[in-house]
């Protein structure tokens, strides 16, 4: 294969170092192929029937055209001009009006093998003089030769046919056109005649194929001379909007994290989540079983985002608009304003109508057109019937990248089966890696009673509650309740309740004890007062008892000595010593 | 190269009806396998169809737009316009019995 490749035109041009690139336009292709494809040379596009050239060679020709100021010549081999035109009328391309406008000329070959018979030499000048007078009379930059693989039907003299298609390729490089050479895949080579020897700078091989009753479109890039490019297998799609090709990644891990944190609607979620809320364009997973209030979080979420004045998609796999917002309203969320409002888009459909990369693909345009701030899936485990977990996984990442990119926040709703216990979730661990964050809601069945849980099992890049918190519906929303521990038992519903209740009659009752000693406490101070006021009064009076016999005694010693002196003066006797021994007798007295 | 190469109408028929045979040679430009495509078919057209026919020779290299009309692909191609249906014979013509049998033409002997 890589000799037969070099042998047609390797040898012949040499490389430029850089290599000019022609975008195609085509959604996803230049990112896959850095650029798009080798400008001024031909790339072959090869698969098998339907999968898919005829439209990737139109859309590079009318994108050419339309965006780049490259007009394009379209020859075809097997469809007619007016096929044509019909089938890019459907991906909105009016190819008439491009024709009228000198844009893009079309050119229908019709090779009859029976109408033709070959008698001695001949060469393809004919075709050549075709293709040359189309290219010049609209100065065409693209050409796209639609499948000429046609010919060898028509064309008797293959070797003749093959020597002509060398000087084409040869051809079409001199005239500098980018060139896209349709072909029919064959059976051990890309191309039915092995056209991918004359066409070497640039091969794709497109690719249909059904797994499960799933049709799935792939696109690889097996080569690319001069050029690095993706090596996988995409999956394209052909939708409204034409070809898009779903590049896994855009290669790199290079969306810018934002430090922004969002509510979740939740308010107790946000608690659990540092408090804060989540990182603005991150990705939440919400999984659950039946029943666990996984669509109630979404319908949040979405509430929450309308209400600061932010733009909301919601896409809604299980019910339809009008049951979501009457379901919603139940619990207080009125979805219905912000859809007036323009804010919210509900988007619902049966997720078995389209494969899973049609899904992904409307996602894409909805995302673009409406550019929402907040994005809800619910759920994505709906998304694929047939449980391919890896193309789930492909299909999201792709999503999750796609949304970062843009910087959108997301939340996807999971559904697990009911096994009743908090760790039935691993059936999307493989799709929970990509989530920043993941959120299990589970139902604990105990006394009796079933009650919804939420529990934070990962959130990156901030500190989180790892308690697990019961999830209640209000009429006014969805909060988180405390749970109880009781010991070592998470009391949850009516345990809970009971366990309130039990709380709050034992406080009630201390608090009364409380009150009563505090009223014992006081009326014993009052007591103790009045006892002290008793005795300082009985104090009190002693002590004005006491002065007042100081005084009586005072008065009396002085009476004595008084009349013992007048008496001494009358007598003319000294009566000194009576005299002292009385006022101390009465000074012992006076001193108590 | 034949001087009469670009577009010639060879109407030998008496009568001025269209003839029985409208026959159309396109070519690119004056090669020899042109000039041989015409050479041999004028010989074979006044071996058989003497009197009967009428050759138009179209040089794409003059006017490219003509291709497309008759489908065009190789040169020398000879389209048989009339009788219908048409029936386009392609190479230099090297081969009289191939292109009698392609122009359905009974060989006059």
């Amino acid at each position: 294969m890589a000799n037969k490749t070099k042998r047609g035109l390797a040898t012949t041009e040499s490389q430029t170092p850089e290599l000019k690139k022609t975008p195609t336009g085509i959604a996803g292709l230049d990112e896959i192929t850095g650029g798009g494809l080798p400008a001024g040379r031909p790339t072959l596009v090869c698969g098998a029937a339907g999968c898919g050239k005829t439209m990737l060679a139109a859309e590079f020709l009318a994108h050419g055209a339309l965006e780049y100021g490259e007009p394009g010549v379209f020859m075809m081999f097997e469809e007619t001009a007016a096929e044509l035109a019909e089938n890019l009328a459907s991906l909105g391309i009016d190819m008439a009006k491009l024709q009228r406008q000198k844009k893009i000329a079309l050119d229908f070959v019709r090779v009859e093998r029976n109408e033709i018979e070959e008698t001695g030499e001949y060469d393809l000048d004919g075709l050549f003089i075709r293709l040359g007078h189309a290219i010049d009379s609209i100065g065409a930059k693209r050409v796209v030769l639609d499948t000429i693989e046609a010919l060898f039907a028509g064309v008797p003299n293959h070797a003749i046919l093959r020597a002509e298609l060398r000087r084409l390729f040869r051809w079409l490089k001199d005239k500098g056109v980018t060139a896209i050479i349709t072909g029919e895949r064959g059976e051990s080579t890309f191309t039915r005649y092995g056209l991918e020897e004359y066409v070497a700078d640039c091969v794709i091989l497109l690719d249909h194929r059904i797994v499960e009753q799933v049709s799935t479109r792939r696109l690889r890039v097996v080569k690319y001379r001069g050029s690095s490019h993706g090596t996988n297998e995409y999956p394209f799609l052909i939708g409204a909007r034409g070809i898009s090709v779903l590049p896994i990644t855009s290669l790199t891990l290079s969306h810018v994290a934002s430090r922004e944190r969002v509510s979740t609607g939740i308010p107790g979620l946000d608690q659990m989540l540092g408090g804060r809320g989540a990182y603005r364009g991150s990705s939440i997973l919400v999984s659950g079983a039946p029943g666990t209030g996984k669509s109630s979080v979404a319908a949040s979420f979405v509430d929450a985002a309308c209400r600061r004045g932010e733009r909301a998609l919601l896409f809604a796999y299980e019910e339809s608009a009008s049951q979501l917002l009457r379901n919603m309203r139940s619990i207080g969320l009125d979805l219905q304003r912000w859809v007036a409002k323009g804010l919210l888009r509900i988007e619902s459909t049966r997720p078995t109508l389209h494969g899973l990369e049609q899904h992904l693909v409307h996602m894409h345009d909805m995302v673009q057109s409406f550019k929402p701030e907040v994005v809800a899936v619910d759920p994505i485990s709906n998304l694929t019937s047939h449980g391919e977990d890896a193309g789930l996984k492909l299909t999201l990442m792709r999503l999750i990248d796609f949304l970062k990119t843009a910087g959108t926040t997301a939340l996807f709703t999971s559904l697990t089966a009911d096994r009743g216990d908090a760790v039935a979730a691993t059936s999307e661990v493989g799709v929970s890696s990509l989530m920043d964050s993941w959120l299990l809601l589970a139902n604990v069945a105990y006394n009796g009673e079933r009650t919804r849980t939420l529990q934070v099992l990962k959130s990156r890049g901030m500190p989180h509650s790892n308690q697990v918190r019961e999830f209640v519906f209000s009429d006014h929303g969805v909060d988180l309740v405390d749970v109880y521990l009781n010991g070592d038992q998470v009391l949850t519903g009516t345990a809970r309740v009971a366990h309130e209740a039990h709380l709050s009659a034992s406080n009630d009752l201390r608090g009364r004890d409380h009150e009563r000693r505090l009223r014992d406490l006081a009326t014993r101070r009052k007591t103790l007062d009045a006892q002290i006021a008793a005795l300082t009064s009985e104090a009190e009076e002693r002590a004005g008892e006491v002065q007042f016999a100081i005084a009586r005694e005072q008065f009396e010693a002085d009476g004595v000595s008084t009349r013992a002196r007048s008496i001494a003066a009358s007598r003319g006797a000294s009566v000194a010593t009576p005299a002292v021994a009385k006022p101390a007798a009465a000074g012992r007295k006076g001193s108590r | 190269m034949t001087p009469d190469m670009p577009i010639e109408k060879t109407s030998p028929s008496r009568s001025a009806r269209k003839p029985e045979w409208q026959l159309k040679l396109y070519v690119a430009g004056s090669t020899a396998r042109s000039a041989a495509a015409l050479e041999n078919l004028k010989r074979l057209c006044e071996n058989h169809l003497a009197g009967r026919y009428s050759i138009e020779v179209v040089d794409l290299l003059v006017n490219p737009q003509l291709a497309a009309g008759d489908q065009i692909l190789a040169v020398p191609t000879l389209v048989r316009k009339f009788p219908e249906p048409l029936r386009k014979i392609i190479g230099d013509l090297s081969n009289e019995a191939r292109v009698l049998v392609g122009l359905d033409v009974k060989p006059v002997d």
